[in-house]
């Protein structure tokens, strides 16, 4: 199977989803013997292209354009499209970014082909490609199968790989300049102004403890609570998204896909439901405690302990077992 | 401005979710529905566009026979008229052929601006607003976090990864996807429900509509997810949870 990655960069620097899905490219291409290609596009990525062509892949594209320079729905389905169709891989793979959510459907459809999105993994069986993907905000998982020809495209989640590091030991992958015609007219969004919204005024990433509250918080009257375990605990207090969304705590402390990625010592979840979004930003936590009411949440799954009761009942008993280890 | 805001109605969040025989789908018997969340946030800025520039809002929704409720439930809101596409099968469909259906449906609407939610939270594809947007041969944007109106063009501020925006400008007519929390929807008033029995809901039959039915996709079974870590259940009274808990924090993980 003749696999093309593309892969995602912004202003020359990469994000590092698409070295998860380099592993997983690279894998597939292994089990059906069959190539690897990687794609870096934009403008002045030359040094990225050189840099891939590093990791053991039978080619790099690079593709440069001087519409491509600033990321457009419409420059990245259109120079993608000639790509594709001039290399004419079976299997395109990327990282399922917010970038990759935005242009990669249209691609496909340009084409007049589907996209398999936000997988988890993939199998391997019997000499198809079985890919998997979460339904449900996560409470189900679905097997999923191209039905008609190729170019077949789909996308992995972040943290659905180990993030591909092996950097061949035999030189560098070719790496083929692609021209695309691209002209200004073609191009219908103006892109602005790219910015971030206020300064961070805490930085999650090196709480050791975070205490994480979810919907199950019912309330702005019950964050103190949380605080005040958080505090107990020396950690600092984050939320799922919807909390932040109400107000009820401001939007630096959110975690998940759209907020920060954190890798405490302890992450523990009151009243989180666990949808992808929020745990593709916290498990890569060292222990993940969860207290829910429903035990078929999918928090659980990625928990190392979990307490299936109504955290207003826990989280107090909780606070009151720590203040009795001070006071000793 | 004449805006059409596509809403789906998806199991509600707390509904126990079973799966049928064979994985195809879940249950639907004794289960509650909703709307999807995300797209009640579409169907507010919808309504908010409205209110400031004139206009009108259809609501569009695809599924069974239940999913009329959602749109009397927009039309309640103040939505003016509801399309209906019926299809009882509709989980059968590949997000392509979805969007396919949707742009059918709605090309002789002309619609200035399009909009919808980021994703749905049964099927959770998020590509439906992309893909009507190429299919209907229009621009689009994605995770919009805010909506100004520039003569024939919008402005619109974009929600990139890790705490980024970016602001950008797409001439009308367009597709946006909304992200979730960029206004509170408001609820139905009582006077807001009565208007809404007077106002109309047009049934289109799916099947009807003269789409392929080749997909490009298809969904071989649905499941309870394997456990990728072993979870420990910590049993007992709320109390005795709590101190159990705290102990193999300490002791057992060392974390605390």
């Amino acid at each position: 199977m003749k696999i093309l990655l593309i892969t995602e960069q912004r202003e020359a620097k990469w994000n590092r989803v698409s070295f998860e899905t380099l592993a997983a490219a690279r894998q597939i291409a292994k089990q059906t013997q069959g190539t690897l290609g990687g794609a870096v596009i934009g403008k002045g990525v030359a040094t990225l292209a050189d840099d891939l062509a590093g990791y053991a892949m039978d080619e790099v594209l690079l593709i440069e354009h001087d519409l491509l320079g600033q990321y457009t729905p419409d420059g990245f389905s259109i120079a993608l499209r000639q790509v594709i169709e001039s290399t004419q891989p079976d299997l395109v793979l990327l990282p399922h970014t917010y970038q990759v959510r935005d242009f990669a459907p249209k691609l496909a459809a340009s084409l007049g082909k589907g996209m398999i999105g936000d997988c988890i993994g993939y199998r391997h069986e019997n000499g198809n490609l079985i890919f998997v993907r979460q339904m449900f905000q996560g409470r189900t998982a679905a097997d999923v199968v191209f039905t008609g020809e190729p170019p077949w495209f789909a996308s992995f989640q972040a943290g659905a790989f180990r993030a591909d590091s092996a950097r061949s030991a035999s030189g560098k992958a070719p790496i083929k300049s692609v021209s695309v015609d691209l002209r200004a007219e073609q191009i219908r969004t103006k892109p602005l102004e790219l910015f971030r919204e206020a300064k961070q005024a805490v930085d999650l990433t090196q709480a050791p403890v975070l205490v994480s509250v979810g919907r199950g918080i019912k309330g702005p009257e019950n964050i103190p609570m949380a605080e005040k375990l958080a505090k107990l605990m020396g950690g600092e207090v984050s939320a799922s998204r919807p909390i932040c969304d109400e107000g009820w705590l401001p939007m630096d402390r959110q975690i998940g896909s759209s907020g920060q990625t954190v890798m405490p010592k302890l992450y523990l979840a009151l009243g989180i439901s666990g949808a992808i979004q929020h745990v593709v930003g916290m498990k890569g936590a060292r222990t993940i405690a969860a207290v829910n009411k429903d035990q078929n949440a999918p928090i659980f799954e990625v928990a190392d302990y979990g307490v299936v009761g109504d955290l207003f009942e826990i989280v107090p008993a909780m606070i009151e077992e720590l203040e009795k280890g001070t006071a000793s | 401005m004449k805006i059409g805001v596509c809403i789906k109605q998806v199991p509600a969040k707390d509904a126990p979710l079973a799966i049928v025989e064979g994985g195809a789908w879940i249950r639907e018997s004794d289960i509650g529905f909703e709307t999807n969340e995300p797209d009640s946030f579409a169907l507010e800025e919808a309504l908010r566009l409205k209110e400031k520039h004139g206009g009108e809002v259809v609501a569009i929704s695809m599924g069974p026979e239940r999913a009329k409720q959602t749109l009397k439930e927009a039309l309640a809101k103040g939505a003016e008229r509801g399309i209906h596409i019926f299809d009882p099968e509709f989980f059968k469909l590949d997000p392509l052929t979805s969007a396919r259906s949707f742009a059918a449906a709605i090309q002789s609407e002309n619609f200035d601006l399009i909009l919808t939610g980021l994703q749905s939270d049964d099927q959770g594809f998020g590509q439906t607003g992309v893909l009507l947007a190429e299919l209907l041969g229009r621009p689009h944007a994605t995770i919009i976090m805010a909506i100004e109106v520039s003569g024939s063009a919008l402005k619109l501020k974009r929600e990139l990864e890790a705490g980024w925006f970016q602001w950008v400008e797409v001439p009308l007519p367009l597709v946006l996807t909304i992200q979730s929390g960029i206004n509170k929807p408001r609820y139905a008033t009582l006077k807001g429900i009565m208007a809404a029995k007077k106002k109309e809901i047009t049934t289109l039959d799916r099947a009807a509509l003269g789409i392929s039915d080749r997909r490009t996709q298809q969904i071989q079974r649905i499941y309870v997810p394997q456990k990728s870590k072993k979870t420990e259940f910590i049993t007992g009274s709320p109390k005795e949870a709590a101190a159990k808990l705290i102990e193999k924090l300490r002791h057992e993980a060392r974390v605390l």
